[in-house]
C-alpha cells in the first residue's frame, strides 16, 4: 500500500520453540484508529515491541514511517511514540518535570519545547497543576500525561499498548475523545485493548489469537461473518438449562452467555426467534423473550477465536 | 550528551525528592566514618590495669605510680603471679598488665639497663594500639628521668628501661589512621555500587525503562546520565569522609588533594560500572542488591587489604584481591594521606583502576545494549 502509515508482511517472533507472532500481515493506513484485539498472550504486545524497534523479528518484515524497523530501529524511535498500560512516567517527579524530562531525552528545545509543553499540558487538562507530584495524580489525569509525554514530539504514529487498563469509564472516554483528534490531525494510531466497546471507536480491527491474525477489517465488516448466521437472543429464567436444550438443536450452530440473556448463533439463514421459542418451549423450557439482535464485537470476537482455534 | 544531561537532572530530582535514599547516600557514610572510627577507637581513659610487682622497691612504686596518675590507667588489683594475670585478663577484668622483674630497682640504682613487661589485650587492636604507645609514652619518661639524675648512664643512648611489648590475641596492629582509608572504600562501594545498580533496577521494575527505550536515546546516553548525579554524591560523600577524619581523627593529608581526587575518581569510576553492570544483569532490587553485596561490599572489606593483609591470605585469594579496585585504591589512598607519596609511586595503582573502571564500563554497556536489542 503507497500511503501505508504501517506496513506488515509475513512478521514472526520466536522465542526459542514458542512462536508469539507466527506469520503476521497487515497494513494501516495514515491517519488510521487501528485496534488489535485479542486475549493475553495472543501475541500483540509482541507485535508492538517488534513495531516499535525494540524486538528483532525472527523473520518478515515492518516497515514503519517508511523504514524498515529491522534495519534502523533507532529511526523508528523518531517516528513513533509509545505509551503502554503502566503510564510510565516517574511518580516521583511532578507533572512539569516529567514532561521536562522526555522533552528532554526527544531532544525537543526552546519554542519548540515551550509549544509542546504548553500542548501537553492542555490536553492532560493539568494547566495549572504543573508542579503536582505525578504519584498524586488520580488515574485518568496520569493517563493523560502519560500520552502527552509518549507524544511531545508530534510522532506521525502512535502505539498504544492497553492504554485505558484501570482507568475509570469517564476517563477512558475522555481518552479515546482524544484519540480521535491524533487521528483527526493525521496521526496515525495502533492501539491494543481488551475492551471490545472500545474497539467500536476504531476505523479497523484486527483480531489476533494464538500468534496469528485471525481477522482482520472494520467493524462492519467483521460484522459480516454473521450475515449467513442471524443471532437470536432468549431471555430464559433458567439460562444455563436454556443452552443446554439450545446446542442440542440441529440449526444451532452455538450458544453463549451475554449478561442474563443467551445469543445463539443458527446454522443457517431463516431461523427466526418465534422458531427458537417454540422449539424450546417444546422441550420444557421456559422462555420470557426472544429477537434477533445484530451482532456485537464480542460475538465476532469469540467467533474468530473460536474459528481460527480450530 | 543533551539527552544524557537531561537523564542526569532528572535522576538528580529523583534523588532529591527521594529524601531517605539523599540522606543514606550523604550521611551514611560520615555516620559510618564517626561509628568504625570511635568503636575501633574507644574506651582509651581508664584502662583497667594488674600489677604483678616482683620487685617491690621505691623504684618499682614509682613507676606504678606513675602509670596510675597517667588517668590512662586504673590500677584494679595487685597480684603476685603470672597465672593470676591470665586468669584475670581471660575474664576481662583487666585489659592490662604491668609486671615489673626482680632487680628493677636494683639495676636501676646501678645504672644498668632493665626492662619490664606490658601485657595489653589485644582483641580491640586501636585500642591496644593506643594502650601500648602511652604505656610507652610513660616508661619511656621515667626512664629519661633516671637519666638526668644521672643515675644511669648507658652507652649508646638506650633508654634505661627498656619496654618488651607483647600484645596478646593479635599480634599485629592497627590504627584509627591505618583504618580510614580501607572505610573510604569501603563506603564508596556501598554508595556508589549499590545506589547505582538500584537506580537502574529501580526503573526495571517500574516499567519506566521501557518508556526510555522507546525513545530515541542510546544506551550509553543514558548509562552516563544515569550515573552521573551518583558519581556527584559519592564524591561529596568521600571527601565529607575525608574531611570528617581529618577533624575527628587528625586524617594527615600528606600528598596532593589533585592527586587525592584523581584517586578516588577512578575508583568511583569503578564503582559505578560495577553497579551499572549489576543492574544490567539483576531484574529485581532484591537480587541487584545481594549481588552488589556479593561483588564488591564483601570483597572491599575481606580482599582488599582493608582488615586483612593481603600478604597473610592463602594463595588463590591473594590472586582474587588482584580484581578486586579497592585494593589498589587503599595502596594508593595510604600513599597520598599518610606518606605523601607522588604521582609516580602510585601510578601503577592509578593504572589498574582506570584499567577496571574501562573494562568495567564497557562491559555495563555491552551488557545493557544486548538486553535492550
Amino acid at each position: 500500500m503507497a500511503n501505508a502509515a504501517i506496513s506488515v508482511e509475513h512478521l514472526s517472533r520466536r522465542f526459542g520453540d514458542f512462536v508469539a507472532v507466527d506469520d503476521v500481515s497487515f497494513d494501516v493506513r495514515q491517519g488510521e484508529i487501528f485496534g488489535f484485539l485479542g486475549a493475553n498472550g495472543a501475541g500483540k504486545s509482541t507485535t508492538i515491541r517488534m513495531l516499535c524497534g525494540l524486538l528483532r523479528p525472527t523473520s518478515g518484515t515492518a516497515t514503519v514511517g517508511g523504514i524498515d524497523v529491522s534495519k534502523d530501529p533507532e529511526g523508528v524511535k523518531l517516528r513513533i511514540g509509545y505509551m503502554s498500560q503502566k503510564f510510565s512516567l516517574y511518580e516521583a517527579l511532578t507533572v512539569d518535570q516529567n514532561i521536562r524530562f522526555f522533552g528532554g531525552i526527544y531532544g525537543l528545545e526552546g519554542p519548540r519545547y515551550q509549544e509542546r509543553r504548553r500542548f501537553a499540558l492542555d490536553m492532560a487538562g493539568l494547566v495549572g497543576r504543573e508542579s503536582t507530584l505525578t504519584r498524586d495524580l488520580a488515574g485518568g489525569w496520569r493517563q493523560r500525561l502519560a500520552l502527552g509525554c509518549a507524544i511531545l514530539h508530534q510522532p506521525p504514529i502512535v502505539f498504544l499498548d492497553e492504554p485505558t487498563g484501570g482507568v475509570d469509564p469517564v476517563s477512558r472516554r475522555q481518552f479515546w475523545r482524544l484519540i480521535d483528534q491524533l487521528s483527526q490531525s493525521g496521526t496515525t494510531v495502533l492501539v491494543t485493548t481488551h475492551y471490545l466497546d472500545e474497539a467500536e471507536h476504531c476505523h479497523r480491527i484486527a483480531v489476533m489469537n494464538a500468534g496469528k491474525l485471525a481477522a482482520i477489517g472494520t467493524t462492519t465488516e467483521l460484522k459480516n461473518v454473521f450475515a449467513d448466521r442471524p443471532i437470536v437472543e432468549i431471555q430464559a429464567p433458567n439460562a444455563v438449562d436454556a443452552m443446554r436444550v439450545l446446542d442440542s438443536l440441529p440449526d444451532i450452530e452455538k450458544t453463549s452467555l451475554f449478561g442474563t440473556a443467551v445469543h445463539a448463533v443458527a446454522r443457517r439463514r431463516g431461523l427466526t426467534p418465534a422458531s427458537v421459542k417454540a422449539e424450546l418451549e417444546a422441550r420444557g423450557v421456559r422462555v420470557t423473550h426472544t429477537e434477533q439482535v445484530e451482532p456485537s464485537l464480542e460475538d465476532v470476537f469469540l467467533d474468530v477465536v473460536e474459528r481460527s482455534a480450530s | 550528551m543533551r539527552k544524557a544531561l537531561a537523564v542526569g537532572i532528572k535522576e538528580f530530582r529523583q534523588i532529591r525528592r527521594d529524601r531517605r535514599t539523599l540522606m543514606i547516600l550523604l550521611f551514611i557514610p560520615v555516620f559510618f566514618l564517626l561509628l568504625y572510627g570511635y568503636a575501633l577507637n574507644f574506651d582509651i581513659k581508664h584502662v583497667r590495669l594488674a600489677v604483678e610487682d616482683r620487685d617491690y622497691t621505691p623504684q618499682s612504686r614509682r613507676l606504678v605510680s606513675a602509670f596510675v596518675n597517667s588517668t590512662y590507667f586504673d590500677q584494679v588489683a595487685s597480684v603476685t603471679t603470672d597465672a593470676e594475670v591470665n586468669a584475670l585478663m581471660d575474664r576481662d577484668q583487666i585489659r592490662a598488665a604491668l609486671i615489673i622483674p626482680q632487680g628493677l630497682g636494683r639495676d636501676l640504682t646501678r645504672g644498668v639497663p632493665t626492662a619490664v613487661e606490658v601485657l595489653i589485650n589485644g582483641e580491640n587492636s586501636t585500642t591496644a594500639a593506643t594502650v601500648l604507645g602511652y604505656a610507652q609514652t610513660i616508661i619511656a619518661s621515667e626512664s629519661a628521668q633516671y637519666e638526668m639524675l644521672g643515675r644511669a648512664r648507658i652507652p649508646g643512648g638506650t633508654t634505661v628501661v627498656k619496654l618488651e611489648p607483647r600484645v596478646w590475641y593479635n599480634p599485629e596492629l592497627r590504627s584509627t589512621l591505618f583504618l580510614v582509608p580501607g572505610l573510604l572504600a569501603y563506603i564508596a562501594m556501598i554508595t556508589a555500587v549499590v545506589s547505582t545498580a538500584l537506580a537502574v533496577v529501580r526503573e526495571k521494575e517500574r516499567g519506566t525503562v521501557e518508556q526510555v527505550r522507546m525513545a530515541p536515546i542510546g544506551t550509553l546516553p543514558f548509562i552516563v546520565g544515569k550515573s552521573l548525579p551518583y558519581f556527584v554524591i559519592s564524591f561529596v560523600a568521600a571527601i565529607g569522609v575525608i574531611v570528617a577524619s581529618m577533624v575527628l581523627f587528625d586524617l594527615p593529608v600528606r600528598g596532593s588533594v589533585a592527586l587525592l581526587l584523581l584517586s578516588l575518581g577512578l575508583f568511583l569510576s569503578g564503582a559505578l560500572g560495577m553497579g551499572l553492570l549489576i543492574s544490567a544483569i539483576a531484574e529485581s532490587q532484591q537480587v541487584a542488591f545481594q549481588m552488589a553485596l556479593l561483588s564488591s561490599f564483601l570483597p572491599t572489606i575481606m580482599l582488599s587489604g582493608f582488615i586483612y593483609p593481603i600478604s597473610s591470605m592463602p594463595l588463590a585469594l591473594q590472586v582474587i584481591t588482584y580484581i578486586v579496585p579497592a585494593r589498589y585504591f587503599l595502596v594508593a589512598l595510604r600513599g597520598v594521606l599518610l606518606k605523601g607519596v607522588g604521582f609516580a609511586v602510585i601510578a601503577p595503582q592509578l593504572g589498574a583502576l582506570a584499567i577496571f573502571a574501562t573494562l568495567v564500563m564497557l562491559l555495563a554497556a555491552r551488557k545493557l545494549k544486548q538486553e535492550w536489542a
